[in-house]
């Protein structure tokens, strides 16, 4: 194995003008955000006030589609050009975008239960969005299961590009099973699917979503990959450190021979 | 000499059929692991007739899920005892042939297995002689599965967890397979309307267009020394 492993340059101790906007921004916006949702928004006819998790649930899988993208991307550069600071992303991605499928699942589990009577169904769209998950759960076993760091970053984005085949299903499953009981919002539901509204029917319903949406689908997840990406860069460089003192005595009694 | 990818990825199939040949390690694993699988299922699922009929296609196709891991799993550690795999890297023949040569032998030895299952999932789930149409199913089944399997288990292989981590990593990404697979043979024996064979027929072939593909442009990455 060549000991040639190339690292990314350390992040800088302070924050990137752009990051410390993002902070404020994302702070700020995320009560925003709720009070938006749980306040400011009219009250669901026919569902009351469960209803309102859907401002959180919808944006919050665009999130992890978008973090999942991500990796993704980079997943796909680091096979090309072997950078780590990709795979340094690509950990980044995977593991935002798993937290927020999992708001995803458990606010879509919360909203289930007074409107469709039950926490869980097998329904297709239930299924391949825990599916998504658990690939993403099995991206980060096979990650921890592989010792010598350039393998581990290889196996891993082809593992990362063949996951993204289960976000795409996600997505386009309510439009090719016509079985499933899970409403759509954009365009027309399939026949039996529960527990639809209509946007415009409440007052405040589409504001609540237009604000909700770039918060959690853009500003969340944004923020957050930046974060765990500089973290990620730090402990790559800590590795590395690691490495190179305990290689030491072993270079220098080399060296002595 | 094997500048050819054709030729090249025939002769690296031969060699696995080969080798299977002398042996009859991998084909008479999965076969026994094939038939317990359905006494497993036949003791557990318990079914009255109608019942079986609706689940027949299901355990068909968990049944070859499982032993193509397993054939997959003994595959690639074979390989690895023996150095098949450096000497392959050696060898001057463009990566992707190798994936097809791998591929080829693979879902070969999981046809035989499933055309294995059909006359004994008649004999001991009773039911009708199997219809033709399950027979346009079941060859693009076992090449997806052979496909996926053959790029996951190079991966697999290099890890701590070895033979352990092909299931998790396999079943969520093989899961549009066997979804429409098991569609489509359900369809093929009359529990779903005619018209449905056709739609999940081509889904199916979708699938396995999408995992040839992936497969063949990340086997290079996967086998790099």
């Amino acid at each position: 194995m060549s000991q040639a492993i190339e690292v990314c340059a350390l992040p800088a101790e302070r924050q990137p003008r752009l990051l410390r906007l993002l902070n404020i921004l994302t702070v700020l916006a995320l009560p925003l955000g709720l009070y938006v949702a749980l306040v400011h928004a009219g009250t669901d006819a026919s569902q009351g006030d469960v209803q309102r998790l859907f401002y959180l649930h919808m944006p919050s899988f665009f999130g992890a589609a978008l973090a999942f993208g991500g990796a993704l991307l980079a997943s796909i550069a680091y096979l090309v050009k072997r950078e780590t600071c990709y795979d340094s992303f690509a950990v980044a991605g995977v593991e935002v975008g798993l937290t927020l499928a999992l708001v995803n699942l458990v606010s879509g589990s919360i909203w289930a239960r007074p409107i469709w009577n039950t926490w869980w169904t097998w329904d297709p769209r239930l299924t391949s969005a825990a599916v998504m998950c658990l690939t993403y759960a099995a991206w980060l076993v096979l990650r921890n299961g592989i010792d010598n760091p350039q393998q581990r970053r290889r196996l891993a984005s082809v593992y990362a590009i063949l996951a993204y085949v289960t976000v795409i299903l996600t997505l386009i499953i309510i439009r090719i099973r016509p079985d499933t009981i899970h409403p759509a919002v954009i365009g027309p539901s399939a026949v039996n699917a529960q527990g639809s509204f209509e946007l415009a029917a409440t007052p405040g319903v589409t504001t609540a979503l237009l604000v909700n949406f770039p918060i959690w689908a853009l500003l969340l997840p944004l923020t957050l990959l930046w974060h765990r990406y500089r973290l990620q860069l730090r402990i790559e460089a800590l590795e590395q450190r690691k490495a190179l003192v305990l290689n030491a005595p072993l270079r220098a009694a080399k060296g002595s021979d | 000499m094997l500048r050819d990818p054709l030729r090249a990825a025939l002769s690296i199939a031969g060699k696995d059929l080969r080798a299977e040949l002398r042996s009859r390690e991998l084909l008479g694993l999965m076969a026994l692991f094939a038939l317990l699988a359905i006494l497993v299922f036949s003791f557990a699922l318990e079914l009255d007739r109608p019942g079986r009929k609706d689940a027949v296609s299901g355990v068909l196709w968990v049944t070859l899920l499982f032993a193509s891991i397993l054939g997959h799993n003994r595959s690639v550690a074979l390989e690895r005892e023996h150095g098949g795999f450096d000497a392959l890297l050696l060898a001057p023949v463009a990566r992707g042939a190798i994936f097809a040569g791998k591929l080829l032998a693979n879902a070969l030895f999981t046809l035989i297995i499933a055309l294995l299952l059909l006359p004994l999932l008649t004999v001991l789930y009773n039911l009708p002689a199997f219809p033709p149409a399950l027979l346009l199913i079941v060859p693009p089944g076992c090449l997806g599965l052979a496909a996926i399997g053959t790029l996951l288990a190079a991966m697999t292989v290099q890890t701590r967890a070895r033979d352990s981590l092909l299931p998790v990593l396999l079943l969520p990404v093989a899961l549009p397979l066997l979804v429409t697979a098991l569609r489509a043979s359900n369809a093929a024996l009359g529990n779903l309307p005619e018209t449905e064979l056709q739609t999940w027929l081509l889904l199916l072939l979708l699938v396995d267009l999408i995992y040839l593909a992936a497969g063949f442009l990340l086997y290079e990455s996967v086998l790099e020394a």
